[in-house]
């Protein structure tokens, strides 16, 4: 009982957290808007109030500043999510969203999109699509591979990985050098900074109906852990259970990842380091890797629009920061519970 | 409840693993299936749990063939006792007990405080309430195998399967773990378990069945059928059968340590 108080407590504090780290993310950026301003602003979307601040405040807040803050958080929750319920159903530490290729599909996708002179909104179309086909693929694959399941779709996922990424290799040799290839390239390395409505309208649909199930269907994945066959006979179909989860996880995943291009480390590293918070039960993991993952994407998502005069690619921010991370987690000490 | 096997024979690629497998086990029975490795007594515990399909002959729970039973309904009625693991991830030991609760609950919601009153209480049998915040791969062997008993009870199924629940334990642990075993066969349970140690399934046991090459070899009490021709045909070593405290134990001994003994003292 302590415990579930003190885990309660962490899951508060961190929305919380949260809510006070988008109200700092507002005010960060090269046209200053004060806290009062920020406040202001959001305020008056639900109740009037004598504005108090500049016309130009407001079109800097709500359409360059809003749409890249719920980006940060939507994808960092999103890509925190799938890999907590990745690590779980495969039962597996080391399994990230990618673990099926959605990243890998992605990739290709908007490459080809690239290739192909598509708008920004069709390269985002083409990368959801692409990466919703690769792991349909991956999954019909392990379909045929004899034997224990979750190896057959680890399996199935490294190689169809694998021939996208041949594919996205193949891309980038024919592409134009002068145009294309910089934008593919620059895309592979993930950026929020394109960030536009249109994207977050269309991703926050399918981030949204992945998410809630992973939500509800959390203390299952617990079972899961277990192996699939003690989960069969505690009552819990592993293999339903698995499905529903990859799907929702991919769903996630693609619609990320199709706005905010390769952002590695995120899914991998979040759902380790809220382990450590409030332990291995999904009742509080799920919740708390969800609002931990939106706090980190959004502050490094910070850093890397106002740290430098250029944008820092959020993709090699998460690495350089979450590489020396897991350095320290993996030489640390084992938990003592 | 009750289970009744009838005629079960089961292949892997053409391999036979199981064979003509049949007997029942009743309320209050602790059935001891013992036998060399390899010789099928997972793949029958598979198939009793519904694990494995593809198998001849009929598996009954109290008149009903498992067949037709749901997961959650299987669940309900017969819970497994896996061998002493470690997960991928560490759970506190009430959290592990608390997942045996699931079958219990709805698939989109967690268990509540009815199922955590079960939880203490299981606990509290068992006599491990203390470590309930316990990391479950931070307690002893013998306490991590209680730990999955007690996720057994919480299941409320009144079949339990045992898959060597002694393995890897110290004597006093291997004791004490049998102990709760006998005990529940005696609530009302209906128990099998897969073991190891002969002399231990005499002790404990109120049937036995040996199994052989997918076999069974011989099926009965234990006085009936616990002999050293048995050990010899079942492990392929001469023992001799010892009789202690007016036959409430017996004791078998490799022939082998004994005869060179004697031997041993003829010469002196």
């Amino acid at each position: 009982m302590e415990q579930c108080k003190k885990n309660t407590l962490i899951v508060i504090g961190l929305a919380i957290f949260l809510m006070i780290a988008i109200v700092i993310s507002f005010r960060l950026g090269r046209y200053p808007i004060s806290t009062k301003e920020v406040l202001g602003i959001l305020l008056s979307k639900i109740y009037p109030i004598e504005p108090f601040w500049t016309d130009r405040m407001e079109i800097v807040m709500l359409n360059i500043r809003l749409p890249r803050i719920i980006l940060a958080c939507l994808v960092g929750c999103c890509l925190s999510a799938a890999g907590a319920a990745y690590q779980g159903i495969f039962q597996n530490p080391m399994a990230a969203p990618d673990i099926l290729g959605a990243s890998a599909g992605a990739a290709f996708g908007a490459a080809l999109a690239i290739l192909y002179y598509g708008s920004p909104f069709m390269i985002t179309v083409s990368a959801f699509f692409f990466s919703l086909l690769t792991v349909s693929l991956v999954y019909l694959v392990s379909k045929k591979v004899k034997g224990k399941s979750v190896l057959g779709l680890i399996l199935a996922g490294i190689i169809v990985s694998s021939l996208f990424s041949a594919g996205t290799s193949f891309i980038k040799l024919v592409a134009d050098p002068t145009d294309q290839l910089p934008a593919i390239t620059y895309w592979l390395m993930g950026s929020l900074s394109g960030a536009r409505v249109s994207d977050v309208k269309f991703a926050i649909i399918p981030m949204v109906i992945g998410l809630i199930p992973l939500l509800l269907l959390r203390w299952r994945m617990n079972v899961l852990t277990m192996g699939d066959d003690e989960a069969m006979t505690m009552g819990v179909d592993a293999n339903k259970v698995r499905f529903i989860v990859i799907v929702c996880a991919t769903l996630t995943t693609a619609s990320s990842v199709s706005v905010s291009g390769m952002i590695g480390w995120v899914g991998l590293v979040i759902p380790h380091l809220t382990r450590k918070l409030v332990g291995n039960n999904y009742s509080y993991l799920m919740p708390a890797t969800m609002l931990f993952g939106a706090i980190f994407l959004l502050m490094v998502d910070n850093v890397s629009r106002t740290l430098l005069a250029t944008e820092i690619p959020l993709g090699i921010l998460t690495a350089f920061i979450g590489a020396p991370f897991f350095i320290y987690l993996i030489t640390r000490e084992r938990e003592t519970y | 409840m009750s289970i009744e096997v009838s005629n079960l024979s089961f292949s892997y690629g053409g391999q036979p693993v199981l064979e003509d497998v049949s007997f029942t086990a009743e309320r209050n029975e602790l059935l001891s299936i013992i036998g060399p490795n390899g010789v099928g007594k997972t793949t029958l515990f598979r198939c009793i749990l519904g694990l494995l399909s593809g198998y001849k002959g009929e598996i009954l729970l109290d008149g009903i063939n498992i067949k037709k039973l749901r997961i959650e309904e299987m669940a309900k009625l017969i819970a497994y006792i896996p061998q002493i693991h470690y997960p991928s991830f560490n759970y506190s030991v009430f959290d592990m007990v608390l997942m045996g609760t699931s079958v219990q609950v709805s698939a989109i919601s967690a268990p509540g405080r009815k199922e955590r009153k079960l939880v203490e209480t299981a606990l509290k049998r068992l006599g491990i309430y203390h470590l309930k915040d316990r990391g479950y791969t931070r307690i002893s062997g013998g306490e991590r195998q209680l730990v999955l008993l007690a996720r057994a009870l919480v299941q409320q199924a009144k079949i339990l399967i045992l898959d060597e629940p002694t393995s890897n334990l110290d004597f006093g642990n291997q004791v004490r773990v049998l102990t709760e075993i006998k005990s529940l066969a005696r609530e009302g349970y209906t128990v099998i378990q897969a073991t190891h140690n002969p002399d231990q399934t005499f002790l404990f046991s109120d049937t036995v069945m040996a199994m052989k090459d997918g076999r069974v070899l011989a099926w009965g009490t234990p006085n009936e059928i616990y002999t050293a021709d048995l050990i010899c045909n079942l492990y392929g070593v001469e023992v001799t059968m010892e009789s202690l405290h007016h036959d409430k134990a017996r004791v078998c001994i490799p022939k082998s340590i004994v005869e060179e003994n004697h031997a041993r003292k003829v010469c002196s």
